[in-house]
């Protein structure tokens, strides 16, 4: 029995896995130790610990809130889901902007026409080497002096004002009329993809392309418009009374402060991931498209960009991540995301700093783990299959 | 075999050593102050007349002046003290963190820092309360016009929470817009960003002084909240605390004794004047200070008057009046417990 159990001892995958689990007790031994010291050094100097805080009234205001209910009577939990929802929001936006801009001003930065080429390579160079920080405030203070005050709101047919302190748009006000658009809406998106879908089988079967924009524009633009026009939807219209408007859906200038410099700055690296992964692709594949009589666009489309994204993905991949991590510069232009809302203002009427910074930090790590997650999925669809 | 053990042993060993280490708990700030020969100080990152520095980097300020109190109680000599500025977020994790060995920083003392922060108020060295200004061209004269009305507010202040509660408790909307810092404030109320600016009053006369053009905009009369602010220490030093308290409240005493940085070397027959120079009394004792340790505060700091006019008074940009920051025998409120 003994021997044996000496034998085991000098197997060699044995000892490695004895010395890897030694290894993390020690390590798991540390970090309950340092918890442990930080709750006794918490207990003894009277600082209140716990997350009993989260119940208590959070008496602040918050600027920006897009979906949820918010007073300062509701609790710092509740302010807590107002905060990510819109580091969400700016989050995503950003994104989207990023993206779209990206895509094209890579593209361009290859393009055969000089003036195009050169317009993509200055705008790079200016806006990706400039601190996003300073980026942020300039696009806000510009933003302030170039539009007008309330008084004098830039106006769209009565309906939707814009002035320096932000975008106010009407808001539907819920009843079945709405609930009508919306599901013809989403059945025109779903209408649309089965004549897409129909379409590319049809292509595959065939070769005979189908353009499928006029029914796009039928389904998805034109019928949820038709259904509007004879139901009607009520709205509720922002309406300037004394210093500023009320009712109706605001955004605040702050928001697009923070999303349109966000979304500049990180479209220079996007624009820069697209073009190196445009560039991997192999001249041969372009000249192959040509010489089958694709034209540049067609080229583009069917064969150099799916090959490119590969490449791409990746790269993207981080500056998502990077765009949404940035949004916490927030502060320094007043929009009111987690940031500015739990770490700052809860955190100084609280004063639990260990609780807040903690659930602050596991907010970031899971929004950017979805992220990465998300992408990932999508980059192993994209990649050669059997490779 | 024998490798496995001696690493195990010492792990064990370097553990034991590290929960005992944890056990050792830092609470006599004198001991350290006066062993490290300086006093580190959390002040503002900027706030004129309370705590800011020069161009050449010498902080001055009312808040200052209570820091140079305190070292000139305990180290004797008023200029050791290092200065650490910190944003209002910061200002609390720094002092319980022991980062800094006291924060004087124009910190409202309220009901929850006092008791759930693990930390302590030594006293107030300014009764400040929260005011409004606003762009002359509105033609507002009080906060009741203010319906609706966007607010510029800096993050992390006592501000934010009386604007909410004001309105609610009046039933009026308003709209907020919170920025970092006090000049950011500052900008967002002269780019129109927002109707009004509300901060404690004695900062709104000085944001006033530094707008492009000042006579553009007025502070409004009304005052909505309390705002007492002063020096903060750690729960668990009482002997540090005392230092603190009894610095400030030297301060006060010498004014109210009349006696100033030019005059307390001056020979006195008033037993008050005596103790406050250490020619009498064993008020040092319990504190475990030196004898002269009043008098070298009033010598190089001077009283709370002389402070008040240094830094705010009416010689000063900053020009505020005394107002509830006379002495009581004056009609205002400051009041410094007895001096024996």
């Amino acid at each position: 029995m003994f021997i044996k159990l000496k034998s085991l001892l000098y197997n060699n995958e044995v000892r490695a896995a004895l010395f890897q689990i030694l290894a993390v007790v020690v390590i798991a031994y540390f970090a309950y130790q340092a918890f442990d010291n930080m709750m006794l050094n918490i207990e003894q100097r009277g600082i209140r610990s716990g997350f009993g805080f989260l119940n208590d009234e959070a008496g602040f205001a918050v600027n920006d809130n897009f979906f949820l209910e918010y007073s300062p009577a509701s609790t710092n939990l509740q302010a807590f889901y107002v905060g990510i929802v819109n580091t969400l929001v700016v989050a995503i936006t950003g994104i989207f902007f990023a993206s779209v801009l990206g895509l094209i001003v890579g593209i361009s930065r290859l393009s055969s026409n000089y003036l195009i080429r050169k317009m993509a390579t200055v705008y790079i160079e200016i806006f990706r080497n400039i601190p996003i920080l300073l980026q942020i405030l300039f696009w806000y203070s510009i933003a302030l002096s170039v539009f007008p005050s309330p008084k004098n709101s830039i106006s769209f047919f009565d309906s939707i004002f814009l002035n320096s302190r932000g975008l106010y748009l009407p808001k539907p006000i819920e009843g079945i009329e709405l609930y009508l658009v919306i599901a013809s809406f989403v059945i025109g998106i779903i209408g649309y993809v089965f004549i897409k879908k129909h379409s590319n089988k049809k292509h595959d079967e065939t070769g005979v392309v189908t353009n499928t924009i006029p029914h796009f524009l039928g389904l998805v633009v034109l019928l949820p418009i038709v259904v509007y026009l004879s139901f009607g939807v009520q709205l509720e219209y922002p309406v300037l009374k004394g210093f500023n408007f009320r009712g109706g859906v605001d955004l605040s200038i702050e928001f697009f402060a923070l999303a349109f410099a966000l979304s500049i700055y990180t479209a220079t690296y996007i624009a820069e991931a697209i073009r190196s992964g445009v560039e991997s692709v192999d001249s041969g594949q372009k000249e192959a498209a040509s010489a089958m009589g694709l034209t540049q666009t067609q080229s583009l489309r069917l064969v150099v960009l799916p090959q490119a994204l590969r490449v791409s993905i990746p790269p993207i991949i981080n500056q998502y991540l990077n765009l949404t991590k940035n949004s916490s510069l927030a502060a320094a232009v007043g929009y009111t995301e987690l940031v500015t809302i739990f770490s700052g203002t809860v955190l100084n009427v609280v004063g639990q700093a260990i609780e807040i910074i903690i659930l602050t930090m596991l907010v970031y790590l899971t929004i950017s783990l979805v992220i990465s997650l998300i992408l990932n999925i999508f980059n192993k669809k994209i990649q050669i299959k059997g490779k | 075999m024998n490798k496995l053990l001696k690493l195990s042993a010492v792990s064990l060993i370097t553990i034991g050593s590290f929960s005992v280490q944890a056990g050792i708990f830092h609470s006599d700030t004198l001991k350290d102050v006066q062993a490290k020969g300086s006093l580190t100080c959390g002040v503002s990152t900027g706030t004129p007349g309370f705590s800011s520095p020069d161009s050449s980097g010498n902080w001055s300020g009312i808040d200052v002046d209570v820091c140079r109190a305190v070292a000139a109680a305990t180290l004797g000599n008023a200029k050791k003290v290092k200065f650490v500025p910190l944003t209002a977020k910061e200002r609390f994790v720094a002092l319980s963190s022991g980062e800094i060995d006291m924060l004087s920083r124009n910190t409202t003392w309220t009901h929850t820092r006092d008791t759930s922060l693990g930390l302590t108020f030594a006293g107030v060295n300014y009764y400040d309360g929260q005011g409004f200004m606003v762009k002359k061209s509105l033609g507002v004269n009080s906060v009741k016009e203010l319906d609706g009305a966007s607010f510029c507010i800096q993050a992390g202040t006592t501000t934010e929470l009386n604007l909410a509660d004001y309105f609610r408790s009046n039933k009026m909307e308003f709209k907020s817009v919170t920025y970092d810092t006090s000049a950011q404030t500052k900008g967002g109320f002269e780019a129109g960003r927002c109707d009004a600016l509300t901060s404690d009053v004695s900062q709104l006369a000085g944001l006033r002084s530094t707008l492009k053009d000042p006579s553009s905009a007025v502070v409004l009369g009304d005052v909505i909240s309390k705002e007492p602010l002063g020096p903060v220490v750690r729960k668990d030093d009482n002997t540090w605390l005392n230092i603190v308290r009894w610095s400030l409240n030297a301060m006060i005493e010498a004014e109210e004794l009349g006696v100033t940085s030019a005059t307390i070397d001056d020979a006195s027959t008033s037993p008050g004047v005596q103790r406050l120079q250490g020619k009498s009394g064993k008020l040092n004792e319990s504190l475990g200070l030196s004898k002269d340790w009043s008098r070298n505060i009033i010598a190089q700091v001077g009283n709370y008057g002389e402070s008040f006019e240094r830094n705010i008074g009416m010689s000063t940009p900053i020009q505020l009046p005394r107002g509830v920051n006379q002495l009581w025998i004056k009609g205002g409120i400051l009041y410094a417990p007895a001096f024996r």
